[in-house]
């Protein structure tokens, strides 16, 4: 366990580097005389966010909302299969390396594909861009964590006459836990971002993409800004949860790995 | 150790295995071997590599099958021995479960037999004694250097007191000082226990300074070549024996058997 001092002093470097970008960021537009239009100063952000404030939570809440279930949907679908493939291992061969390959397609490109299916006003819409975006990581990763499981410890396990239901949950489960939380930590901000890049295909527009490209066709960039400053705090909230369940549930990692 | 009459602990018969047989890949890895180990010995199986050792170690163990032949662990067929977690196994790695404190690794047999968690602590503090790691109960894995891990495999391996332990190698990593030591831990484990002992190396040292009978098998396919009966006396082995004129001869005898070998294989190719 890391010391609470040690902590803090990991913390401050980037806090103050931030910090120092801003400045120089507010010095920079204020002396050089750039036009708010061009870039707002930090401070006419800060500004914004104050002004547009009721509107801002409630695109924030909504954006988030659809964020936030389409990731869970996404990671339960991801996990559910990825157990499935590795009881069966035929399935395991042919469907990990479509997904894969689906893996690095531009899956947000399917965007106003699903609008058509679920209609541009249903919430599902959205919600199935963050879901294909995001499952496709938490599968592929929990996956290969089911599977990579050390020889040595099946092979133990089997000398204990355990059964293959008993090895999966004693073995092959917790050896796919560091897999499973690090896809949840990629998996976290991406789905704001396709949440948000969803919403730029159209739909409801009481939402922060239609609220950043709205406020960006009137020329009012402050407020656009404003949005991505809120857009970015969900990433950055839904990132530290995955951070923070990575901690508690393979708290083993702080140690080197074996071999 | 005179022959008894009891039962043997293992017998093998006959026992033959083909991997990918029918096949260009096809390895006859063993090839009518006919063994018997007496309860509470000490078998070593020596070899070169390909040899087939780990191979004979996992039919006894069942977890290969053999193509042909007859494998009784304790008068049962090994498929049953398995079944009634009859042996205990450690491997050159040690294999431990690194989301689980040292204890817990040493408890896992334990929980799959499901003693209750106030005897399965009482065990592990036991087996830690054994080992000498008892203020390493909490530790996890990765917090131990290689030799330690290996000493907690054991213990997991003896945890549940089975009257047959099955190792592949498991000094086969370790430095030679943290080896020799470790030898005489596994050699006071087994006398304090009474433990049958089936020890794949190939070491011939090892073989020589930890066996009751050194095995030795030719390669491809693997065959029992000679059986070196040792025996150093009255008296626990320990570092002075491997000073002793016996052991030097023993030594000598298993390296001849192992050179025969290799240059009879060598003409078959």
């Amino acid at each position: 366990m890391t010391s609470l001092a040690s902590r803090l002093g990991s913390v401050w470097p980037p806090l103050v580097t931030g910090a120092l970008i801003l400045g120089v960021w507010e010095a920079l537009v204020a002396g050089l005389g750039i036009q708010e239009f061009v870039l707002p100063k930090p401070s006419s952000i800060v500004q914004a966010v104050g002004t547009e404030w009721e509107g801002l939570r409630t695109a924030g809440i909504e954006t988030g909302t659809i964020a936030v279930t389409g990731l869970i949907l996404g990671v339960v679908g991801g996990l559910i299969l990825a157990l499935v493939v590795t009881r069966f291992g035929w399935l395991s061969d042919s469907l990990t390396p479509m997904a894969v390959a689906v893996n690095a397609t531009p899956i947000i490109a399917l965007a106003p594909i699903f609008n058509a299916w679920f209609g541009l006003t249903d919430d599902r819409s959205n919600q199935a861009v963050v879901v294909a975006v995001v499952f496709f990581p938490v599968f592929i990763n929990t996956a290969k964590g089911l599977s990579s499981v050390d020889p040595d410890q099946i092979e133990l396990m089997r000398s204990l006459a355990a059964s293959e239901r008993t090895i999966l949950t004693r073995v092959r489960i917790p050896s796919a836990v560091p897999f499973f939380v690090t896809s949840l930590r990629l998996a976290a901000p991406l789905s704001v971002i396709a949440a948000i890049v969803a919403e730029y295909f159209g739909g409801p527009t009481n939402r922060l993409g239609p609220f950043i490209t709205q406020n960006a066709s009137f020329a009012r960039y402050d407020n656009a800004w404003a949005a991505i400053v809120i857009a970015s705090a969900i990433g950055l909230a839904l990132f530290a949860v995955a951070l923070l369940i990575e901690r508690l549930a393979a708290p083993w990692r702080d140690g080197p790995t074996e071999g | 150790m005179p022959e008894s009459s009891t039962q043997p602990a293992i017998q093998l018969k006959g026992i033959s295995k083909i991997f990918n047989a029918g096949t260009d890949k096809e390895v006859r890895a063993l090839e009518a071997i006919d063994l018997d180990i007496q309860p509470g010995q000490f078998i070593s199986l020596i070899g070169p590599s390909g040899c087939g050792k780990s191979t004979l170690l996992r039919v006894i163990g069942d977890l290969i099958e053999s193509t042909a032949g007859e494998t009784k662990v304790f008068g049962k067929p090994a498929h049953q021995a398995r079944l009634d977690r009859d042996y205990g196994m450690a491997f050159q790695k040690a294999g431990l479960f690194g989301w689980r404190t040292v204890a817990a690794n040493i408890e896992l047999p334990l929980e799959l037999m499901g003693w209750d968690k106030t005897a399965r602590k009482a065990k592990s503090a036991e087996m830690l004694d054994l080992v000498k790691l008892s203020d390493f109960g909490k530790h996890r894995p990765w917090q131990l250097s290689g030799g330690m891990q290996q000493r907690v495999a054991i213990a997991r391996a003896l945890s549940f007191s089975p009257q047959l332990l099955l190792m592949d190698e498991p000094f086969g990593a370790l430095d030679e000082m943290t080896r020799e030591h470790m030898q005489l831990e596994l050699l006071r484990i087994h006398r304090e226990t009474g433990t049958t002992v089936v020890f794949v190396t190939h070491s011939i040292p090892e073989a020589a300074f930890l066996s009751d009978r050194v095995v030795v098998l030719s390669p491809r396919p693997g065959r029992v070549h000679s059986v070196i009966e040792v025996d150093y006396g009255p008296g626990d082995r320990s570092d002075e024996t491997r000073q002793m004129p016996e052991f030097f001869k023993k030594t000598t005898e298993v390296r001849e058997a192992l050179r025969a070998v290799e240059v009879a294989a060598g003409e078959t190719l």
